[in-house]
Parts: C-alpha cells; structure tokens; sequence
C-alpha cells in the first residue's frame, strides 16, 4: 500500500511512519530448504 | 513501500538460493521434493560448480542452501563448500547427517559461515523412520551429537510437518535444545514424491490451526523459512515476508544446471534455463520468460475478495500445481477451506501434473502407503554411500551399464 | 553456525550510538545496491536488512570517508526535516552490528 502522500506546506508530524530499513531473517523468504 | 511491493522491479540477483548438488541420495524418503535416488550423468562437473560459485559471487547473492539429494555423497562436496566459503557465498547445506562424523563435525566447527541444517522428521525414531527409512533417524542423532560435541554452534534441524508428527512440536523443540540446536518447521507439499504420499501425510485442517498457534506461542526462536504464510489467515501474519519468493527472490539450480523457480516446483513448466546457456545463470535470473512473468504483480485471481488475502497472498504455487489446481485460485491448504472445495471441484477427469525429473531409485505407482514405498526398496544402511549400490546382479556388480562402442 | 562467525557478530547496544563519531560498514556485511535502495547482509548475525532509500544507502556507504556521522548524511543530501529519522535508522543499524564506530 502507498503512502498517504503530504502537501508541502503541512507541518505537522507524517500521517504514516515509514521506516527507513526493514529486516528480516534470511531463513525468511520461502521457497528455499 | 514495503519490500514486497519492490519485487515487480526484480532484483538485480537473487537474495539467496536453493542449490541442488545431486540428485544421489543414501536415504529414499517417501516424501522427497527432489525425487532423489539416483545420480544424473548430466550433473555438474567440479569445475562447472566452481563456475556457477563465481557467478554467484559477481551477482553477489548472499547466501546459497545447498542440498539434493544428500550433497556430501558427492566426493568434491568439502571442496566446493571451502571455495564457496573463500568466494564470500555464505553456505548453509541440508544434510540426513550421514557424512557428519567427529572429524567432519570438529572441522565444521572451525570453518567460518557454514550453517548445517540436519533433516529429522519424527521426534521418535518410530514416527522419523516411518518416512525417511530404518536408521536415519539414529543418522541424524548421530550428527547432533557429533557437532554438539564438537562445539559447532546451533546447528538447524528441520523438520517437514507431517499428520504424524504434529503433535511431536514440543519434543522437537526439546531435541533442538538438548544438541543446542535451532528447529526450523517447514510445510510438506505435494512436489517430488510428495505427491505420492500426500493424501496420506498433509496435516489436516484442525492441525493447521493447531501448527498456528504452536508457532504463535512457543515459535519465537523457531525457523519457517516462511513456509506457513497460508497460515497467516488464522490472525496475525507470522514473521517473514509472507509471500512466494520463487523466481523473484529466490530459486534452485538443480543438479544438472537446470534453474526451476523453486526446488518445490521441479517441472518443465517453472523450468526458467540452465546455467550452461549463454549468459550463464545471471542471464536467466535477469531476462528469462518464466521469471520476468513471475514478476509481474499478482492480481489475486479468485482469492482477490478474499479479506486475508493480503496476508495469504493465494499461498503456495507449487501446492496448487501439484495437486491440479489453478494458479490464480486458492491453496489447497486454505485455512477457510476454499481449497477443499477447489480440490472437490476438478473435473472427472482432471489431470495431476507428473514432473519428468525424477531419479528415485524405484518408482511405484502413486497412492502406495509410505510404509509399502519403504520396504519395496533394498534396505538402506548408513554405511552404503553409492546411490548405485544394490542395484546390480551381485554385491560387486554396481548395476551401471556404460555404453560400449559398436554396441 | 560456526563458532568462529557466532562471536564475531557483536554488535552495540542501542544507546551506544554516536552519531558525532566515525563510523563504518561492518567488515562483515555485504551491501548490495538495488534500483529501489539496497540489501544489507550480516554474515555474522544472518540478518537481511533492506535499506529502502537511495540516500540512506550514500549514506551508510559513504560512513567510512566521513569524520562524523552527521557529515555522511549531509554529504547524503539527506534534507534538514529527515535527518532525526535518518539517525534514528542509523542507530537501528548500529545496534544490529551493520555499521560500527571505526
């Protein structure tokens, strides 16, 4: 899902929080032993 | 945008891989993905494996699972570990413990980013062996305790999920502990002689919920490779990405250099090229058909009005494929139960898809009861390493038949 | 794992990031530039880290040529309004043992 996407000119703190990094193990991704 | 959503822009190489060494194998588990037994004549040289490693290791793919058949049959298996290691490719390799003696486990444990991951599919040797042949549950014990006592840390032990052996989630976690081991669950599916035993093996629907809330509640340090993301529709989404990596983040090379989607899916249908081509296996990752269509966004298909969707993504490819459902509708498994009634629904006269590939070493029909399966073979003893073995006229006659000119 | 990779993952606590000292890429971690940011593998700890700009991933890759964290991100072009969530990342990947103080 994108982001709600912010005008400019709005101070306020982001409606949505997107991280910068994601992690994951790398036993994490299907289709591998 | 999360990760997922960056996959229809591919990847530049997958994250990690499946790499199947050889399709020989000391054991005949009734439910082999990979139809091991025998070895192919076509398989990779050393040299071509070390070619294939460099590759890798240009793409800088991370991390490579190297399984078969069982892998360290193949008398190069050590070396080609060490040069992989050497290249930067990290390696984890899947293994029923049969090479894993004290010397081997007390090397191990001096070799830097080597995971071993020992195959166990019962907490008891009654219920392991029932599958995986007379003998191989001891085999794996044996491995544990060589690496524990060789200080080899956290070994994995996997474990495909089973009717039978749901219930043993918690001695599994206790025999991960006692070998200060890591347990990792994965999800039968109907691929290789899979199929074969399927009706028979695949954990019933109670027993799904069951797995569930097992992983929900004692699954903290416990590995899936994500395989239950179809489970996530019971409630919260597990931890993973939760959704299929074939073709787009990760895939297999199998023994002959033939690249599928996913080792579950061993079938001309996700076969993508062969690392022998042109352009070697980087070429196939990057511009294959098969892959570039994978890439392209899911719309969900039947599955689309589906509330859980989002988690459940429409499951597993390979467990549709096989079981003669269509790609674009729901998981046999679906914990709502749609996939019962997809799989009520096939025709008369459907058709269950049969992969070419398959080096067991005695092919019976499908639908035999595992237990028939085993016992129709010779009986497997840890010690014989040939995948030949047994099957000539006599205990000095291997059975291999080469050509001979002018015949 | 071996033994030998299992002790060498140390990585810092969360409150032990200092964004006013030199830091690096961990020697033993593989960086690999995406078309949507990078992926980030700690052969030591196993864990896969998806940095998911491409100025965050200036910046973790330009760590080692700065004196200072906050230099790395400016140099970055990180813009003014997201350096606290920049730094707050890159304390995240401090204490996962991805970049360390050099």
């Amino acid at each position: 899902m994108a982001p709600i996407e912010q005008s400019e000119q709005v101070e306020d703190a982001p409606v949505v929080e997107e991280t910068l990094v994601e992690e994951v193990s790398i036993d994490g991704m299907c289709g591998v032993y | 945008m999360k990760l997922v959503d960056h996959f229809q822009y591919g990847l530049n190489s997958p994250i990690c891989l499946t790499w199947e060494l050889t399709y020989a194998c000391n054991l005949s588990c009734a439910h082999c993905l990979s139809s091991s037994g025998r070895r192919d004549p076509r398989e990779l040289s050393t040299a071509e494996a070390k070619g294939v490693i460099d590759e890798l290791q240009r793409m800088q793919v991370f991390y490579i699972n190297i399984g078969g058949g069982e892998p360290t049959v193949r008398p190069d298996f050590w070396e080609l570990l060490d040069y992989s290691i050497d290249s930067g490719v990290g390696v984890k390799f899947s293994t029923n413990g049969l090479k894993i003696d004290k010397q081997r486990a007390a090397q191990l444990a001096n070799t830097d980013y080597v995971d071993i991951q020992i195959s166990i599919d019962g907490a008891t040797p009654e219920v392991n062996d029932y599958v995986r042949g007379p003998g191989s549950y001891d085999m794996a014990i044996r491995a544990l305790e060589n690496l524990a006592e060789a200080g080899f840390a956290q070994p994995k032990i996997s474990v495909v999920m089973t009717r039978q052996n749901v219930d043993q989630l918690d001695e599994f976690k206790a025999i991960a502990d006692k070998y200060g081991a890591q347990l990792r669950i994965t999800r039968l599916r109907p691929s290789g002689r899979g199929a074969d035993v399927w009706d028979e093996l695949h954990p019933l629907p109670s027993q799904q919920k069951q797995m569930y809330d097992w992983l929900v509640e004692r699954g903290d340090q416990v590995l899936t490779g994500d395989s239950f993301f179809h489970l996530s529709a019971f409630g919260e989404a597990l931890p993973g990405l939760n959704l299929c990596g074939a073709g787009r983040v990760v895939c297999l090379i199998d023994p002959v250099g033939d690249v599928y989607a996913c080792p579950f899916a061993i079938h001309e249908n996700f076969l993508a090229g062969n690392v022998r081509d042109e352009g070697g296996f980087q070429k196939v990752w990057q511009s294959s058909e098969l892959f570039t269509e994978l890439r392209q966004p899911q719309t969900g298909g039947a599955c689309r009005s589906c509330m859980h969707y989002d988690s459940c993504q429409g499951g597993c490819m390979a467990a549709k494929f096989f079981t003669g459902l269509p790609l674009d509708g729901p998981d046999p498994e679906c914990v709502r139960g749609f996939g019962e009634q997809a799989l009520a629904a096939r025709g008369e006269d459907h058709v269950i898809p049969k992969s070419e590939v398959d080096h067991s070493r005695t092919k019976l029909g499908k639908k035999a009861p595992v237990l028939l399966q085993l016992s129709m073979g010779r009986p497997d003893r840890a010690c014989e390493t040939s995948p030949l073995a047994g099957m000539g006229a006599s205990e000095t006659d291997s059975g291999l038949r080469l050509p001979v000119a002018g015949s | 794992m071996s033994t030998r990779s299992a002790e060498s993952a140390g990585a810092a606590g969360v409150g032990d990031f200092d964004p006013g000292a030199p830091y690096r890429c961990s020697p033993q971690v593989s960086l690999r530039p995406e078309p949507f940011g990078a992926l980030v593998y700690h052969f030591g700890t196993r864990k896969l880290s998806f940095l998911k700009t491409l100025p965050l991933v200036e910046v973790v890759k330009g760590l080692e040529h700065h004196p200072d964290v906050h230099s790395a991100v400016e140099a970055a072009g990180v813009e003014e309004a997201q350096r606290p969530a920049y730094l707050k990342a890159l304390a995240g990947l401090a204490a996962s043992g991805t970049i360390e103080a050099r």
